[in-house]
């Protein structure tokens, strides 16, 4: 019995000599080829992390509340495919949350959208400090479905529900000296920590010429896709002016004055080369540093032609009648 | 010279081009974000910057550190570059462009922000070509090396291009620009030091 000694592996089981006194030699260098290759991979993870990146498992804004709608008027809507919804609350700019364009999705949870005080003051008769719900309550709902042209060249399709600015400027009765019309966003970098960075002159300030704040198209949006406005996506209260750059649609409005002058808006006056006053959505005028002839349309792939006024110039075009809109860009 | 460190090129190489491979698997996915092709423009941009700096980081660490091992990772690190700023440049043209020549060649030609990246990418392209032992020996040293400062040009190009790509905050990319300055400063120093000391040797 002890003689018997267990079957010796076949040699084609046996290590050769040569590896097996390199075998640590071996575990070493696979050890470092997988490090080397973690850290050079990892590096350019880390580097590239801070950019637009998709949002895994994100849940857009699960507690929304729908609102009541009044039946779509249709005259303005398009019938183009609409966005997503994940999309439109995932992707956009809203510099008060950060530059990258899923910051505000991730970061606008900060901001308190109730209670919400808007002030409507300057050259009105009837000028109310009024709680926003208040506010929208005096009038129906109204859902428009838009295209959102980006001044960076891509656009979206949103059903925005909300309320013609003109209706609300008649209740408080512009006077003959009001000439346009200035918004200003909340300034409150707890609730906006992007504001905590001088990167824009806070708070963000825009303009209508008054005659662009009583035009139809002119939205004042509380909801999208027939919910209430997500955080990020400016609530409670917006700007929707489709035949504008997107620039021009202010978030998370405190105020609205009539005013004699011009306002001075914040992107014009960051760089007013390259952001005009009226950013009227234009294929003819590019961006100094790209082609505002074309636009990528998100969830589509290559690009179509970007039109004049963004497609509204049937609505639009009297607005600027004998105005030079290369120079008035 | 493979006899030393013989993971070190591949492991290099493998980390270097994983996440090209899954920008790509990922793209084809439609797994990019709502603005895909935005996604990869930027990634894929980037990385070839940031490679192309590491690139012209070997000579300077060795300068400072006394670190020999980078030179031997510099080919792969350049061509990684070259790689990157291919699929940026593929992503642009075939997927951006739809390979509309004609607003292409209106784009590299008006302005200045797509001449000056598209400037970098053909600049790298006689650098990749030329990467090889063999074209080393065919052109000898000095004229390869002369050849291969191109590489400078490329970045400094690749940081203007960046800057200009950005909307308001150029902290990024300036970033970026600090960290080729710095690159740069040393080589300087270093040919300003040689060339006293050749200069003294010579009074000597």
């Amino acid at each position: 019995m002890r003689d018997k000694l267990p079957p010796e592996p076949p040699g084609s089981e046996v290590t050769p000599e040569k590896l097996y006194l390199r075998r640590r030699e071996l575990i070493k260098n696979a050890g470092l080829f997988a490090g080397t290759a973690a850290v050079v991979g990892g590096g350019l993870y880390l580097l590239g992390m801070k950019r637009t990146r998709p949002m895994d498992g994100f849940v857009p804004d699960a507690g929304a509340v729908a609102q009541p709608v009044a039946p779509a008027q249709g005259a303005f809507d398009t019938s183009e495919p609409r966005t997503s919804y994940e999309d439109i609350t995932t992707y956009n700019n809203f510099y008060e949350f950060g530059l990258d364009k899923n910051d505000p999705a991730r970061r606008a949870h900060t901001l308190k959208t109730r209670p919400w005080t808007v002030v409507i003051d300057g050259e009105v008769h009837k000028p109310r400090t009024v709680d926003v719900d208040q506010l929208i309550s005096s009038f129906p709902l109204e859902e428009r479905v838009y295209r959102m042209r980006c001044v960076e060249a891509w656009s979206m399709v949103i059903p925005w529900l909300g309320v013609p600015l003109g209706k609300l400027l008649e209740q408080v009765q512009p006077t003959s000296f009001a000439k346009y019309v200035a918004f200003t966003t909340l300034e409150d970098p707890e609730q906006m920590p992007g504001q905590k960075s001088p990167v824009l002159d806070w708070p963000y300030v825009e303009g209508l010429r008054l005659d662009e704040a009583l035009h139809p198209l002119t939205l004042l949006a509380t909801g999208l896709y027939g919910k209430q406005l997500p955080a990020q996506n400016g609530a409670p209260l917006r700007l929707v002016v489709p035949w504008k750059y997107g620039f021009k649609g202010i978030k998370s409005i405190v105020r609205i004055s009539l005013t004699r002058e011009q306002p001075r808006t914040t992107w014009n006056l960051a760089n007013g080369r390259e952001y005009g006053f009226y950013a009227n959505v234009n294929p003819a005028v590019d961006h100094p540093r790209w082609s505002q002839a074309s636009e990528r349309r998100i969830g589509d792939s290559g690009r179509r032609p970007t039109l004049p006024f963004n497609g509204y110039a049937e609505q639009v075009a009297d607005l600027y009648r004998g105005m030079d809109l290369k120079r008035d860009f | 010279m493979a006899s030393k460190q013989p993971w070190l090129n591949p492991a290099v190489a493998l980390g270097g081009l994983a996440p090209l491979v899954q920008l790509a698997v990922q793209g084809a996915q439609g797994q990019l974000g709502a603005n895909g092709i935005e996604f990869a423009l930027n990634q894929t941009g980037l990385f070839a910057l940031a490679m192309l700096l590491a690139s012209l980081a070997c000579t300077p660490v060795r300068l400072v550190f006394g670190w020999t091992w980078p030179a031997r990772i510099r080919r792969t690190l350049g061509l990684l570059a070259f790689a990157y700023a291919g699929a940026h440049f593929l992503t642009y043209a075939v997927l951006d462009q739809g390979v509309d020549v004609r607003a292409m060649v209106e784009d590299v030609v008006t302005r200045p922000f797509i001449t000056v990246g598209f400037t970098a990418f053909l600049l790298l392209v006689p650098l990749a070509l030329t990467s090889t032992n063999r074209q080393v020996r065919r052109l000898g040293f000095p004229r390869w090396q002369r050849l291969h400062r191109l590489a400078y040009v490329a970045a400094v190009l690749g940081v203007v291009h960046f800057v200009w790509r950005v909307k308001k905050d150029v902290t990024e990319p300036a970033l970026y620009g600090a960290v080729l300055a710095l690159l740069l400063a040393v080589r300087v120093g270093e040919a300003v030091r040689k060339r006293r000391a050749l200069a003294a040797q010579r009074t000597a």
